[in-house]
C-alpha cells in the first residue's frame, strides 16, 4: 500500500526515524505505524486542525500584515527515554558550570588568576556589564531558566551548539505544542507513555520565589515584557497567566526608596522578583542605554541594593559568548571537577594561531558565526555561499577575528515532516530549558524541536522560516504510588450516588405524542365512522 | 405564568447546563487519561460512571474512555447525557415556544440541528468544546435578551441548581480519582476557573485552596457555595407562598447545604468530600422535587379508569 513514507530518501544525517538499512528505530515503531496506517487526507486533516487550534489560541506570527499560525508539524519527535537520562543530566551540569563561571566572572575572577580563560575574553565580550559586577543574587542562582541549544551529528551522538542563559524563548511553543497535539492525536497518547511537560510553570514560580531577596516570605513576582508588539508576546502572556502573576510593562515599574513598586488600583504595590523578558541594554536607563522606554529607570539601583531580584541576572550574556562556548568544557572541568556529559561541536577560534588562517583558506566547507549573535543573525554557511559573499566574509573575519568563530558543517539529525510530497526528512535541533532554583537544576522533559522546512536547509531558527515539533520523551519509572486502595480510583459506594433527574414530560411526552399526532392526522376506517351522520 | 410552562423554563436551564457541565467534566476525564501515562483507565472510568450513577458492565468487562463517552456524551436517548440533555432541552423549549424569545429558541434549536454534525467520536475535544460553546450561546442570550421577570427566574433557578449539582459531582470525580486522578489545575481549567483561581491566589497553588476555589469561592459563578446561593435568590424573589405553605422547603433545603458547606472549617469538608458532595447532590435533587411540587403541581395525571361500578 502506498503510504506517506514512499521514497524516503535516505541522506547523509542521522535520521531519528530509519536506520542507514532502512530499519524502524524502537523508539518511534509505534508513532511510525500509527502514521502509515493514517491517509494522507487525513494525516493533512489533523494538520489542519492543530493549525486551526494555533489561530484560535493566538499562537501566531505576523505574515505580510496577516495572522499565520506558528508551524507545527504533525509528526512528533520522540526521544528514547534511556537516551534522555543521558542528555538531562549534560544539560544540568552545563547550567551549573556556567552558573559557576558568571559568579566567578562578576566576584573573583578566579577562572582567570589560573588560567583557565584568558582574562581579554570575558572584557572584550559584548555582554559583559561591568553594572552587574557586585550584585550578589540572594539564593546564588543567576541562571534561573537556560536553553541549551543541541543537535545530534552524523553519528547521533548529541552535541552542544550553544548556550542560551539570557532570556532563552520558545517555552511556550513546547507547552502548546503539546496541548494542541494531545487533542490531535488522542489514540497516540494513549498508547505511548509520553513523559508530560505541563510542570514547567509550577517550576519556573517556585525558582523565581526561592529567588527573592531574603526576608520577603510572600514575594511578588512579576514577567516583565517588552508589550504587545513583541514577538515572542505570546509566550510572556502564557507563562504569567499560568504563573498566575502580573504581566507588566517597563512603564507599569517605578523605583521610589530604593524599591521597585507597580502601579495598580489599589495604589503602588511592591515588586520582589522581576522575571525579565526585556534585554540587559533595554533594562535601565539610567544603567544601560538611555533611549530605552522599555525599562524603568533605577532597576538596576534596587538590585544592587538586594531589595528586588532581576531574573535571570543582568551580565548573563558573557556566559552564552560563542567564543567562552569553546571554552566550557574546561570549565565544567575547573569548577565541577567532572567530564563533560554533552560534547561541544568542534570550534575554531579565530585568535589562536593558525586557526584564523586555516579557516579563511576552508571558508566554503565551514559555518561561521559571530559570537555575539542570536536565532541564526549573521551566520553564514560556506558551502551555500557565493564567492562574492565569501570574500566579503574573509575581509570581516581578518579585522574582527574575537567577533567569530568557524564550526565544520554539522549535518542536523532529521525527523520526517510533513511537506508538498509527503512525509520527507528535514533537519532538526533541539532547545531543553532548564530552570535553576538553588538547590538543583531540573530539565523539562524534552524541550523545543525547530525544523528546518525548506529541502536540506540546516538552519532553524523560527526567525528564518523554522517550524516546531512536539518532543516526546518516552517512558521512565512510573511515579511512585502506594499500594493503598485510597491511591487508586474508586466507585462511589452503592446506594450512594444520586440519580440524575430528568422532567418526568419527557419520559411521558412519547406517549401524549402518538396521541397528538393521532388526533390531527385521522386515518380513514375509524375516525371516518365516527364523524359519519347517523 | 402556566405551571407547564414554567416547569419547561425550569428544565431548559437545567439541561442545557447540564450539557455544558458534563462536556467540562468528560473533557477532564479523558485528558487527564491521556496526560497521565500511568492512568489505570478501567478504573478511573468505573468511579466516573458510578459518579454519574450509570450502571457500569460488569467487573469481568474492561471499561475504556470509548464506553464512557458513549454513555456520557453521545448517547441520544439518556437525558444524563450531553447529546440526550441537548434534545431534552429543545424539546422542553419547544414546549414554551410562546413565551421565550426566538433568539433562544433558535439558539436551542441550532444546537439540536447542529447535533448530528458534531457527534465526531474520534474528536470528542472538539465536540466538548461545540457544547461549551452552544451553552455560551443560550446562557448570553438568557443573559441579555429575557426581561428579568419570572421566564427569566425558572431558567436560572435551573441553572443553578443544575450547576451546584454538576460541581458536586466533579469534585466527587476528583475525590475519588486516587493519586492518578486530574490534577486540580485541570479540573480549575475545565470550569474555566484556573486563571480566576491562579490570580486570587497569585500563583501558590495547594490543592485545599483549589479544592475550596471550587466550593466556596464568593465570587466565581462556577462555585457550589455561589450557584446555590444564585438558586436561593431566584426562589427568594419567585414564591409569594402557597395557599397552604408555611415554610419554602426547596430554599431550606439549598440553603441548608449552602451554609453547612461556607460555615464549617475547609479541613472538615475535605476530609469528608465525598459524603459531603453527596448531601449537596441530594439537596439539589430534593429541592427540584419540592420546586416541582409547588410551582408545578399539576402532576397527578387525571386518568380514565373504565371500571364497572
Amino acid at each position: 500500500m502506498a503510504d506517506l513514507f514512499d521514497d524516503y530518501p535516505a541522506g547523509a544525517a542521522w535520521d531519528e526515524v530509519f536506520d542507514r538499512t532502512g530499519a524502524v528505530r524502537p523508539a518511534y515503531a509505534h508513532v511510525r505505524d500509527t502514521l502509515v496506517q493514517m491517509s494522507e487526507t487525513e494525516l493533512r486533516g489533523r494538520a489542519d486542525a492543530l493549525a486551526r487550534s494555533y489561530l484560535n489560541q493566538g499562537v501566531t506570527f505576523d505574515f505580510a500584515g496577516e495572522e499565520r499560525p506558528f508551524p507545527l508539524d504533525v509528526a512528533p519527535r520522540v526521544i528514547d527515554g534511556d537516551v534522555w537520562d543521558t542528555v538531562a543530566p549534560g544539560v544540568a551540569q552545563r547550567v551549573r558550570a556556567l552558573e559557576a563561571f558568571l559568579a566567578d566572572v562578576y566576584g573573583a575572577q578566579r577562572a582567570v588568576a589560573d588560567g583557565v580563560v584568558p582574562h581579554a575574553l570575558i572584557t572584550s565580550s559584548t555582554h559583559f556589564h561591568r553594572a552587574a559586577h557586585g550584585i550578589e543574587p540572594p539564593n546564588g542562582v543567576r541562571v534561573q531558566v537556560a536553553g541549551i541549544d543541541l543537535v545530534r551529528d552524523e553519528a547521533g551522538d548529541f552535541r552542544v551548539l550553544e548556550d542560551n542563559v539570557r532570556v532563552p524563548s520558545g517555552v511556550s511553543y513546547v507547552l502548546s505544542n503539546r496541548r494542541a497535539m494531545a487533542q490531535t492525536f488522542p489514540e497516540l497518547f494513549a498508547a505511548l507513555r509520553i513523559r508530560p511537560v505541563s510542570d514547567y510553570p509550577r517550576r519556573l514560580l517556585a525558582a523565581l520565589t526561592a529567588a527573592a531577596p531574603a526576608g520577603v516570605d510572600d514575594p511578588t513576582v512579576v514577567v516583565l515584557t517588552p508589550g504587545v508588539f513583541n514577538s515572542a508576546y505570546f509566550e510572556h502572556s502564557l507563562l504569567a497567566r499560568t504563573m498566575g502573576v502580573e504581566l507588566v510593562e517597563g512603564r507599569d515599574l517605578f523605583c521610589s526608596g530604593g524599591r521597585v513598586w507597580m502601579r495598580t488600583t489599589q495604589g503602588r504595590r511592591r515588586v520582589d522578583v522581576i522575571y525579565r523578558r526585556v534585554d540587559d541594554e533595554y533594562l535601565d536607563p539610567v544603567a544601560f542605554r538611555q533611549d530605552s522606554l522599555l525599562g524603568s529607570p533605577g532597576l538596576m539601583t534596587c538590585a544592587r541594593l538586594g531589595t528586588v531580584t532581576i531574573a535571570n541576572a543582568v551580565g548573563n550574556g558573557v556566559a552564552d559568548d560563542k567564543l567562552v562556548y569553546t571554552y566550557v568544557p574546561e570549565l565544567i572541568r575547573y569548577f565541577l571537577g567532572e567530564e563533560p556529559l554533552i560534547a561541544n561541536v568542534d570550534t575554531w577560534r579565530l585568535e589562536d594561531p593558525g586557526a584564523l588562517e586555516e579557516v579563511l583558506d576552508r571558508l566554503d566547507e565551514l559555518v561561521v558565526k559571530p559570537v555575539d549573535g542570536s536565532g541564526g543573525k549573521g551566520l553564514v554557511i560556506g558551502p551555500a555561499a557565493s564567492a562574492a559573499e565569501l570574500d566579503r566574509l574573509r575581509d570581516r573575519l581578518r579585522r574582527d577575528p574575537r567577533g567569530w568563530i568557524a564550526q565544520p558543517v554539522v549535518q542536523l539529525s532529521t525527523v520526517p515532516t510533513l511537506v508538498e510530497d509527503g512525509l520527507r526528512p528535514r533537519h532538526v535541533d533541539l532547545r531543553p530549558f532548564a530552570v535553576n532554583d538553588g538547590e538543583n537544576v531540573w530539565v523539562l522533559p524534552g524541550g523545543l524541536t525547530r525544523v528546518a522546512l525548506p529541502e536540506g536547509e540546516l538552519v532553524v531558527n523560527s526567525s528564518q522560516g523554522g517550524g516546531s515539533k512536539d518532543t516526546w520523551v518516552l517512558g521512565g519509572v512510573p511515579p511512585a504510588r502506594s499500594s493503598r486502595a485510597a491511591e487508586h480510583p474508586q466507585s462511589v459506594p452503592v446506594g450512594s450516588s444520586v440519580p440524575i433527574d430528568a422532567n418526568p414530560d419527557d419520559t411521558r411526552a412519547q406517549s401524549m405524542q402518538q396521541q397528538q399526532s393521532r388526533s390531527t392526522t385521522p386515518s380513514s376506517g375509524l375516525d371516518g365512522a365516527a364523524v359519519a351522520p347517523c | 405564568m402556566l405551571s407547564r410552562i414554567a416547569e419547561s423554563l425550569f428544565w431548559i436551564g437545567r439541561y442545557i447546563e447540564r450539557a455544558d457541565d458534563t462536556a467540562r467534566l468528560l473533557d477532564v476525564h479523558v485528558q487527564s487519561l491521556l496526560e497521565d501515562p500511568w492512568a489505570e483507565e478501567d478504573l478511573a472510568c468505573r468511579s466516573l460512571l458510578s459518579v454519574m450513577d450509570s450502571p457500569a458492565p460488569p467487573p469481568t468487562e474492561a471499561v475504556g474512555r470509548a464506553q464512557v463517552l458513549a454513555i456520557l456524551a453521545y448517547d441520544r436517548e439518556s437525558p444524563a447525557a450531553i447529546a440526550g440533555a441537548l434534545l431534552a432541552a429543545r424539546e422542553n423549549a419547544r414546549r414554551a415556544r410562546e413565551v421565550i424569545s426566538t433568539e433562544l429558541w433558535e439558539a436551542v434549536n441550532a444546537t439540536w440541528n447542529q447535533l448530528p454534525s458534531h457527534l465526531d467520536l474520534s474528536q470528542p475535544h472538539e465536540y466538548f468544546r461545540w457544547v461549551r460553546e452552544r451553552a455560551a450561546v443560550v446562557a448570553g442570550i438568557v443573559d441579555s435578551a429575557t426581561a428579568r421577570d419570572d421566564t427569566w427566574r425558572f431558567l436560572v433557578l435551573g441553572r443553578s441548581i443544575e450547576r451546584a449539582d454538576m460541581t458536586a459531582r466533579l469534585l466527587t470525580m476528583r475525590a475519588l480519582a486516587g493519586a492518578g486522578g486530574p490534577t486540580w489545575s485541570t479540573l480549575l481549567r475545565s470550569c474555566g476557573a484556573h486563571e480566576a483561581y491562579l490570580r486570587r491566589y497569585r500563583g501558590i497553588d495547594s490543592d485545599d485552596s483549589a479544592a475550596g476555589f471550587l466550593l466556596r469561592d464568593q465570587l466565581f459563578p462556577r462555585s457550589i457555595v455561589h450557584a446555590l446561593a444564585e438558586a436561593e435568590a431566584c426562589l427568594a424573589v419567585l414564591g409569594p407562598p402557597g395557599e397552604r405553605a408555611t415554610e419554602d422547603a426547596a430554599r431550606m433545603r439549598l440553603g441548608h447545604a449552602r451554609t453547612s458547606l461556607e460555615y464549617r472549617p475547609l479541613r472538615d469538608v475535605l476530609d469528608r468530600l465525598p459524603a459531603k458532595m453527596e448531601t449537596v447532590q441530594r439537596a439539589c435533587s430534593a429541592a427540584s422535587d419540592d420546586v416541582r411540587a409547588r410551582y408545578f403541581p399539576s402532576r397527578a395525571t387525571t386518568t380514565w379508569v373504565g371500571e364497572a361500578l
